[in-house]
C-alpha cells in the first residue's frame, strides 16, 4: 500500500473534522469533530511509521526505525484523555450558567 | 488488487461515511455513535498496519473511555434536540466551501513531494507496533515525557474538579 493513499484518507477525515467545527453550533459536537481530527494526525503518524519501517529494512538498517511515531501517538492519546476530561467539565459549567451549549453563547468571555 | 488493499479501502469508506453522519445527525447521541464507529474503523486500520498495541488504546481509550463521557455529559445536560440552534443556511454553505478548499489545497500539496510519493507502507508485517518493542522504548528513552503525563493527568484531575466544583 502506497503513502499517499493513507494520505489522501487522513486528510480527508482532517477535513471533516474541519467542515464540522466550522458548521455546527452544539458545543459537544465541536468537541466530537476536534477528537475526529486528532484521530486522523494519529493514524497518518502510524502510517509514516510503518513508511520508515519499510525504508530501514529496505536500506539493511536495524528494526526500531520508526517507533518513535507510535510513542508519539501514545502521548497524543494521553493528552487527548487529560484535555476531554478538562473541556467536559467546561461544557457542563456553560451549561449550568446559560442553559444552553450554543457556542454563540462564546463569543464573549465576559459574564 | 490482494486482500490488504480491499480491506483498507474498505475500512476507509466505513470511516469516512461515519465521518459525515457525524455531522449531519441531528441528535447529539447518534453523533457520538457515529463516532465510536468512526473509533473502530480506525482501530481496524491500526491493525492492518500490525500497530496492536495503539489498535487496542485506541479502543480502551477512545471508545471506551472518552465515548462514555461524551455520553455521559450529553444525557446529563440533556438538550432538546428541538432547541439546537441551527447556523445559517449560509454559514453552512461557506463552512462546507472553506473545508473543501483546505482539502483541495492539501492533496495539491502532497502530489507535488515526490520524495515520499509511492513509498510503500508495511501491512501487516514488522514489530515496532507490539507491545515489548514499545514499551522498551517507553520505559528508557521516553520514561520523563511518561513521568511527566502523570502530572499532566495529575493536574487534569485537580482542574476538571475545581470547574465541576462551583
Amino acid at each position: 500500500m502506497s503513502i499517499q493513499y493513507y494520505i489522501y484518507f487522513c486528510l480527508a477525515l482532517f477535513s471533516i473534522g474541519v467542515v464540522g467545527v466550522l458548521t455546527r453550533r452544539n458545543a459537544i459536537i465541536v468537541f466530537m469533530c476536534i477528537e475526529l481530527m486528532l484521530n486522523a494526525v494519529n493514524l497518518l503518524l502510524v502510517a509514516f511509521s510503518k513508511m520508515y519501517y519499510a525504508m530501514g529494512i529496505k536500506g539493511g538498517v536495524v528494526s526500531n526505525a520508526g517507533i518513535d511515531a507510535q510513542i508519539f501517538v501514545f502521548f497524543i492519546m494521553v493528552v487527548a484523555a487529560a484535555e476531554v476530561s478538562i473541556g467536559l467539565a467546561i461544557i457542563v459549567m456553560m451549561y449550568r450558567n446559560t442553559h444552553s451549549i450554543d457556542i454563540n453563547f462564546l463569543n464573549r468571555l465576559k459574564n | 488488487m490482494n486482500v490488504l488493499e480491499i480491506l483498507f479501502y474498505a475500512l476507509s469508506v466505513f470511516a469516512l461515511a461515519s465521518a459525515i453522519m457525524v455531522l449531519i445527525s441531528k441528535n447529539p447521541i447518534h453523533s457520538v455513535l457515529w463516532l465510536i464507529l468512526v473509533f473502530f474503523a480506525i482501530s481496524g486500520h491500526y491493525i492492518l498496519l500490525n500497530a496492536q498495541f495503539l489498535a487496542i488504546v485506541n479502543i480502551i481509550v477512545y471508545a471506551g473511555a472518552i465515548m462514555v463521557l461524551f455520553l455521559f455529559v450529553i444525557m446529563l445536560i440533556n438538550v432538546k434536540k428541538d432547541k439546537e440552534p441551527q447556523k445559517q443556511l449560509f454559514v453552512k454553505f461557506i463552512g462546507v466551501i472553506a473545508g473543501g478548499s483546505l482539502l483541495t489545497l492539501l492533496i495539491a500539496l502532497v502530489k507535488q513531494t515526490d520524495s515520499i510519493l509511492g513509498e510503500k507502507v508495511l501491512l501487516k508485517e514488522g514489530t515496532i507496533g507490539l507491545i515489548h518493542p514499545l514499551g522498551k522504548a517507553l520505559f528508557s528513552d521516553y520514561v520523563i515525557p511518561f513521568e511527566i503525563s502523570s502530572v499532566l493527568f495529575l493536574s487534569a484531575m485537580v482542574g476538571a474538579v475545581l470547574i465541576g466544583k462551583k
